[in-house]
């Protein structure tokens, strides 16, 4: 166990409905999450000394909107691997003493503004070649070709996390889906159909974040960072990493383990970064929950469903409860750490755990 | 017969592709060879991701490659594309190491198959641009 294991605990979360809301904004969405997450922490504005802003245009201009004037801010740019990144880096302003309590705020209006992910005037546009979605399409027809994997693989992940967002009030997703279904759906870059690929919906998702010692008189029992490693990997920025950015996690991995000092027997849900649900499957192997090459075959037993071996994504995820970049996610793993989960809750939840595989490879744990 | 207007994306040029499509326009392939340690990078940059030496020539390539992994658009992005749909995108590993994204052409696309070699070919797009592309180097298919 390493001095950053359980320094900083989550002691407050917050997110504002998921959807399509024309009549407001990033800011807007924004500022309602950190109004919740306030008053899950029973802490005013005036108590947050950090702020750590993604996807609002400007962390000034939002501090000025909502009344938080920190000593310590950071704005990070607009990809779901800043979410966990974020995360981190309010972690050490808290450990180093550049600030005691920060709120991380988050907020996209992708939806009512019809933000397209792809069709950019990119490099590669001559060649029609845009958007992470046919880049992870090109990274699973490898994995399948390389391992033997399927596509009805994926669909198994897709069905679980429906499952899991019908469970869940908030979510975006209302209606069941079927593995069927899945095989039925269109291309969107095949061999990926609509179901791989995450929603894009409007929200905001806010935490504050403290040292453990003041986390202990706040209101909510401290879930606290017990562990966090990043290992970056841009070697093929421009294009596809050929493992899938596996050797980059596996040294996540050890790092995260030997930093909170548990391995992944302690895990009682994991929170998976899912942008596409090839993603699932690379995070899988990456960290070591199954052999290389083995994740499609891994997911098909319905292991990542609640009341499986390794329940994933309790709240349906990106592809059902709500694209929000990851923050949607770390907070999930926070309420079932508490145990707030209701239906969706996973019994006994002591250790939750975010993978992100990305070109930074990241990966934080939550404990009691 | 009048050219159709050619509505897909232009290059956007930077400072470093010019060279790149300079070539193109005359149907060569040429990259960036390391004049330090002879590693040949894509896309176009300042410098030798291997030695970081700013210095480098236009080396004019085989033009040869085999498919590494690829995909086909359903979805339309750039509405230049829409006659093409569904089109494919490969990863086309090069025989001098670099990858580039790129259209296998002139195949179906139920049939291409990873480690499919493939040689490029050059389609004109306007002028001023001119847009390397793959075809298969089988037989089968040539
Ligand atoms: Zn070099």
């Amino acid at each position: 166990m390493s001095e950053l294991a359980r320094r900083v605990a989550v002691v407050g979360v917050g997110n504002s409905r998921f959807g399509n809301f024309p009549e407001s904004d990033a800011n807007g969405l924004a500022a309602e999450a950190l109004r919740n997450a306030l008053d899950d922490a029973a802490l005013g504005a005036d108590e947050i000394d950090g702020l750590v802003a993604n996807r609002v245009p400007h962390y000034a201009r939002f501090g000025e909107m909502t009344g938080v004037s920190p000593r310590w801010g950071a704005q990070f740019p607009a990809e779901g691997r800043m979410s966990g990144i974020s995360i981190e880096t309010a972690v050490m302003a808290i450990v180093t003493g550049m600030a005691s309590t920060v709120a991380l705020v988050y907020g996209n209006n992708g939806r009512s503004r019809r933000v397209f992910y792809g069709g950019d005037p990119g490099f590669w546009a001559p060649w029609g070649m845009t958007s992470p979605g046919a880049q992870h399409a090109l990274m699973w027809r490898k994995h399948m070709l390389r391992y033997g994997s399927t596509t009805q693989q994926l669909g198994h992940i897709a069905v679980a996390f429906r499952e899991h967002a019908l469970l869940n009030p908030n979510a975006v997703m209302k209606r069941p889906i079927t593995l069927e279904d899945h095989r039925n759906a269109r291309y969107i870059a095949e061999p990926l159909t609509l179901f791989d690929y995450c929603l894009i919906n409007d929200g905001g998702v806010a935490l504050i974040l403290t040292s453990a010692e003041r986390a202990r008189d706040l209101r909510k029992p401290p879930v606290y960072i017990a562990g966090m490693a990043r290992a970056d990997d841009y070697r093929a920025a421009s294009t596809c990493p050929d493992d899938f950015w596996f050797d980059a996690m596996q040294q996540c991995a050890e790092r995260v383990y030997g930093v909170a000092g548990l391995g992944r027997e302690a895990v009682d849900v994991l929170q998976i970064y899912d942008n596409f649900t090839p993603t699932v499957v690379f995070s899988l192997e990456g960290f070591g929950f199954c052999p290389q090459g083995e994740g499609g075959r891994f997911v098909e037993d319905g292991k990542l469903r609640l009341g499986g071996a390794l329940p994933a994504n309790t709240s349906g995820g990106h592809l059902s409860e709500s694209y929000m970049q990851g923050w949607g996610l770390n907070v999930e793993a926070v309420r079932q750490v508490r145990g707030e989960c209701g239906p969706r809750q996973v019994p006994d939840c002591n250790v939750a755990q975010f993978l992100c595989a990305t070109p930074c490879s990241l990966s934080i744990i939550y404990s009691r | 017969m009048k050219r159709m207007a050619y509505d897909k994306p232009l290059p956007q040029s930077d400072v470093w592709s010019p060279p790149f499509w300079e070539a193109a326009r005359k149907h060569e392939l040429r990259m960036q060879r390391c004049a330090g340690c002879g590693y040949v990078r894509f896309p176009p940059g300042p410098t030798c991701p291997r030695c970081l030496s700013p210095e480098a020539s236009w080396e004019l390539l085989s033009g040869r490659g085999r498919v590494w992994s690829w995909t086909v658009f359903h979805q339309l992005y750039y509405a230049g594309f829409k006659d093409e749909l569904p089109y494919n995108v490969a990863l086309v590993e090069l025989e001098e190491g670099p990858r580039l994204y790129t259209n296998i052409v002139g195949i179906e696309n139920g049939a291409l198959r990873e480690g499919l070699p493939v040689v490029v070919t050059f389609e004109q797009a306007t002028d001023d641009f001119t847009i390397p592309h793959f075809r298969s180097a089988d037989v089968a298919y040539s």
